[in-house]
């Protein structure tokens, strides 16, 4: 886990995304995924598919991987990485719950995501 | 010089600082404050002393000679009020004393939650021993008990309360018991064992209010139910008791705040037990307290100490109810799950492992390994050798996989397998052992799986449970790769084990993952609920993403919105209203469908509950044109307009779409209906098809027209638009209870024959009950989504919007 920073921005209640689901941010480069998992832990990715650009948050969510509503494309949502016979990324941003309240690191802003 | 040492509270924390001290003869004269009427007893054996296993007396840890042997001078039922830091005293109704040094004990306090009615006669906490009194009491005249909160003490409560024969529910806010320690899977078979011993567990439970007028009656929640009460618990939580540490200026965070040395903010004021803050953190749990303890006691002596957290255990004390929970579950990338279910034995094992160390475990059912599993917890033991059979536990070495027909040997012989004949197990076992050692000699002998056929599976593997290696059971496919069942076997161990939640169908058949994927969970979201309307919630997180949304996602991820008209009837209001919409939310396409409907292409997901509401506002609901549901019934003019037409098609195809509109189903499931042979609304072709004659109305099922085009096949003929309706509902909901989710119709029919169908309509007491149960569905399922998605709005739009935030 390199890239870690001290600049993370408060974005919102963990609650405010429901379990096995997504809610998206926008930024200036495009829309992010905040992915929350059945266990509560929280990932945040770009919300496209490598695929053909699915919009990954209304994806079903399982473990911890997200399937594209599309074409069931799988992506693990700790790497981004396709899964199974599938090839692609997506690119990843550090996130992470403090006090109940999700903080994504501010990485995002400039879009380059770390894999 | 001997020093004063002041102690406020005898509590658990503050005793083991006395045996410290005594035991190393330090130089103390200690006065000891309790706002209880009692000296140290074992507080976590409160649950036994409810239950009835201990008394009072076995439980007291010190006792009046140990403090008259120790020179404890005890002020028993004495609260401190106020500390006076700078003349080092503190004062209770007794007078003042003063102090060299201060140990602060107050241990915490119940958490009360605001309700009105909170302060009723019967309404009590779980703290001490005078509210166990107050329980036990209370349990003498029998009665009903709520209890309000589904952790640790909340439960320990209730079942010590059903065991002096109450009649105990118990209300709990979040979706499982013991969420903080347990998961859905632990969560799910906790509930099952407490239900078994006859206490009624409630979750999603918000409590509103505590009526009575001198004395509790009952329990109001949000949603409108009201629990008769002759007692209710509160324990919902705690609060560490801060309150002479604030009033005294004290450093206080949520807790009194410490140091490693466990001293506060005043170097001669040092503090203990579930009232401290360390480092961020609070505690609950008697182990860390006991090594505050020794600490403390080092820091009276002037020995140089530091108190560690360390991991922390829990377990239930229930007997029967045997599970463990320790280290950590939350949020962090890199973690894996190993997760191992014996649905034959109740067994259920999670372990959460990160970078070849086991950082959380949960277990139920067997936890004779716990502890070493805690041990590997603790010392952070590499784990990479073992991995593979790590979770099986220490003694195992070989790692044989789990049995996939473990499920089915576990269940009892009375569990019925043949819904269709009322089919057990054990007279499936008796028939193999009577010589019926293959499917079609017990189907001949027993008649199960002989009707509607969903439940071979299952009848097959209780042939290869019984019969061992001789049985070879051809491979039918499972859902996917979570399990090794079927559809149709899930359907009936859903049925059959009266599996009501997804974790229990997880646990009881043996998913090989946490949490099943995006081909099973829809499928198990859609079974739940159809089978248990009123026990199940819909999960929208099972579901996809359309119907999430309540509207068809495009390829460009937009989506298009298509509201419901009536058997393809709408009004100049209607059309003018949805002309609106399109202009106002800028829609590309405008398209009319093939269902008899408008359809709103390129739709912004953001602005979908603007648009459904202008739509709801004038008079639309959704067409759930997005749904496994009911989608159109369409329609030909029939007598109102057509000379040929023989009855009123139109009247009857929108009698039928308001009855039906809103179920779910397998799969999509449309309906047409035609006023003549003619058949102009192709009403052949559906799913469901009437076509209306002089003498009444054919009806037909198992139309297709899309990969598959299929006409249609005769079910019955009825007379009248009353039988009409009823044989369209029980025809649907036998299809809602026995099809495999995704089957069309006429995939269903070509599995379970359609005689059998025929059969089940035909006869009159059958149709009635299949009837009476898609109605009772329909009352929670027959609402407009749209409506109900307007009102929670702030989903559908971004959780943050970052674009004028500046990069670094
Ligand atoms: C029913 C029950 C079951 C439990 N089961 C378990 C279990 O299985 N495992 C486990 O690890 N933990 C369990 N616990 C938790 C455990 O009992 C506590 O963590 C532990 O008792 C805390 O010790 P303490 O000394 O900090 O506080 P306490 O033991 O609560 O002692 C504090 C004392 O301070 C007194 N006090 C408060 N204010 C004042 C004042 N102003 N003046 C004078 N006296 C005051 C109180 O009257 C009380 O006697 C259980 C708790 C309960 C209630």
């Amino acid at each position: 886990m390199s890239a870690q920073s001290d600049n993370w921005i408060d974005i919102a209640a963990l609650d405010a995304v429901p379990q096995r689901g997504a809610r998206l941010i926008k930024t200036a480069h495009g829309c992010v995924a905040v992915f929350r998992t059945g266990i509560d832990e929280v990932y945040a990715l770009d919300n496209a598919c490598p695929h053909k650009n699915g919009p990954l948050a209304d994806g079903i969510v399982h473990g911890k991987a997200v399937t594209c509503p599309l074409h069931n494309w799988v992506i693990s949502l700790e790497t981004g990485a396709a899964q199974g016979a599938d090839t692609g990324q997506v690119a990843t941003y550090p996130a992470k719950v403090v006090d109940g309240r999700i903080q994504i690191d501010a990485s995002l802003l400039t879009h380059r995501g770390v894999a | 010089m001997t020093q004063k040492l002041v102690v406020i509270g005898a509590g658990m924390a503050s005793g083991r600082v006395l045996e410290h001290l005594f035991e190393a003869n330090a130089d103390y004269y200690v006065t000891l404050f309790n706002a209880e009427a009692r000296g140290n007893y074992n507080r976590i054996m409160l649950s036994p002393v409810l239950s009835g296993e201990k008394t009072y007396d076995d439980i007291v840890t010190h006792n009046a000679e140990w403090y008259t042997t120790q020179g404890v001078t005890c002020h028993f039922g004495t609260p401190i009020t106020s500390i006076d830091r700078a003349a080092k005293t503190v004062t209770s109704t007794e007078g003042t004393v003063p102090y060299d040094k201060l140990l602060i004990a107050t241990g915490s306090a119940p958490f009360i939650i605001p309700v009105p009615g909170k302060d009723l006669d019967g309404v009590v906490t779980y703290r001490d021993l005078d509210d166990t009194n107050a329980m036990i009491d209370a349990a003498k005249s029998g009665g009903k008990a709520v209890v309000i909160g589904g952790g640790l003490l909340g439960l320990e409560a209730a079942a010590g309360l059903a065991e002096r024969g109450m009649d105990v529910t118990v209300l709990h806010l979040m979706g499982h018991l013991m969420e903080r320690q347990l998961d859905e899977a632990a969560g799910f078979l906790l509930r099952r064992d407490l239900e078994k011993r006859g206490i009624t567990v409630k979750c999603q439970a918000s409590t509103t209010a505590i009526l009575g007028t001198t004395r509790v009656e009952a329990v109001l929640l949000d949603d409108g139910e009201t629990l008769d009460a002759d007692l209710v618990v509160m324990a919902v939580g705690i609060r560490p008791e801060t309150r002479l540490a604030t009033d005294a200026g004290l450093s206080v965070a949520r807790g009194v705040e410490v140091n490693a040395q466990m001293e506060t903010s005043d170097p001669d004021i040092i503090a203990i037990g579930e009232c401290v803050e360390f480092d961020g953190q609070l505690f609950g749990l008697v182990a860390p307290l006991y090594d505050q303890a020794k600490v403390v006691a080092k820091t009276l002596m002037g020995v140089p100490d530091v108190f560690t957290p360390k991991e922390l255990s829990t377990k239930l004390k229930v007997t029967g109810c045997d599970l463990f929970s320790a280290g950590d579950f939350a949020e962090a990338e890199g973690r894996e799950d190993i997760v191992f279910r014996d649905p034959a034995r109740g067994v259920y094992r999670r372990l959460v492992l990160e970078d070849n160390i086991v950082v959380g475990a949960v277990m139920y059912g067997d936890t004779a390994d716990s502890n070493w599993f805690f041990g590997l917890i603790r010392d952070k033991t590499d784990i990479s050798d073992m991995r593979e059979t790590l979770i099986y536990g220490p003694a195992f070495q070989g790692g044989a996989p789990s049995d996939p027909l473990s499920a089915v040997a576990a269940l009892p012989r009375d569990v019925e397998i043949c819904g269709c004949n009322g089919i057990c197990k054990g007279q499936i076992e008796d028939a193999v052992h009577a010589g019926a050692t293959d499917l079609g000699a017990v189907r001949a002998v027993t008649k199960a799986s002989g009707s509607c056929g969903t439940c071979t599976g299952l009848v097959e593997q209780v042939l290869a449970v019984t019969l061992g290696d001789e049985f070879i059971a051809p491979a039918a496919a499972s859902i996917c790769g979570c399990t090794d069942m079927t559809h149709e076997d899930v359907r009936r161990m859903i049925k059959s084990r009266e599996l009501k939640s997804m974790p229990a169908v997880w646990q009881e058949c043996g998913w090989k993952t946490s949490c099943g994927c995006h081909i099973c969970r829809p499928a198990l979201n859609f079974y739940l609920l159809a089978d248990w309307p009123m026990e199940y919630t819909d999960d929208p997180q099972s579901r996809f993403i359309n119907e999430r949304k309540h509207a068809n996602i495009q390829k460009d991820g937009t989506f298009s919105v298509v509201p419901r008209m009536w058997g393809g009837i709408t009004t100049p209001d209607e059309l003018r209203a949805i002309a609106d919409a399109a202009d106002k939310f800028a829609v590309p396409t405008v398209k009319v469908t093939g269902g008899q409907r408008i359809d709103l292409l390129g739709v912004k997901g953001e602005d979908l509950p603007a648009i459904w509401e202008d739509l709801n506002n004038a008079g639309m609901v959704s067409g759930h044109a997005y749904s496994k549901g009911l989608r159109t019934v369409k329609t030909c003019v029939g007598t109102d307009h057509c000379r040929f037409g023989t009855q009123d098609s139109t009247g009857l195809g929108i009698k039928l779409e308001k009855t039906l509109w809103g179920s779910w189903t397998p799969h999509k499931l449309k309906l047409g209906v035609s006023g003549c042979p003619r058949n102009c609304a192709e009403a052949t072709c559906k799913d469901i098809g009437i076509v209306c004659v002089d003498s009444g109305y054919q009806i037909s099922i198992g139309g297709a027209a899309g990969m598959d085009v299929r006409e249609t096949e005769p079910l019955c003929q009825v007379k009248t638009e009353a039988e009409v309706i009823d044989v369209v509902k029980a025809v649907t909901q036998l299809y809602r209870e026995n099809a495999k989710y995704l089957d069309r119709i006429y995939k269903w029919v070509a599995k379970v024959g359609l005689d059998w169908v025929k059969e089940s309509v035909a006869d009159l007491d059958k149709r009635t009950a299949l009837k009476a149960r898609f109605e009772h569905s329909q009352t929670v399922y027959r609402k407009d989504p749209w409506a109900q998605h307007v009102a929670k709005s702030e989903t559908y739009r971004p959780l943050a919007d970052l674009t004028l935030e500046a990069a670094e």
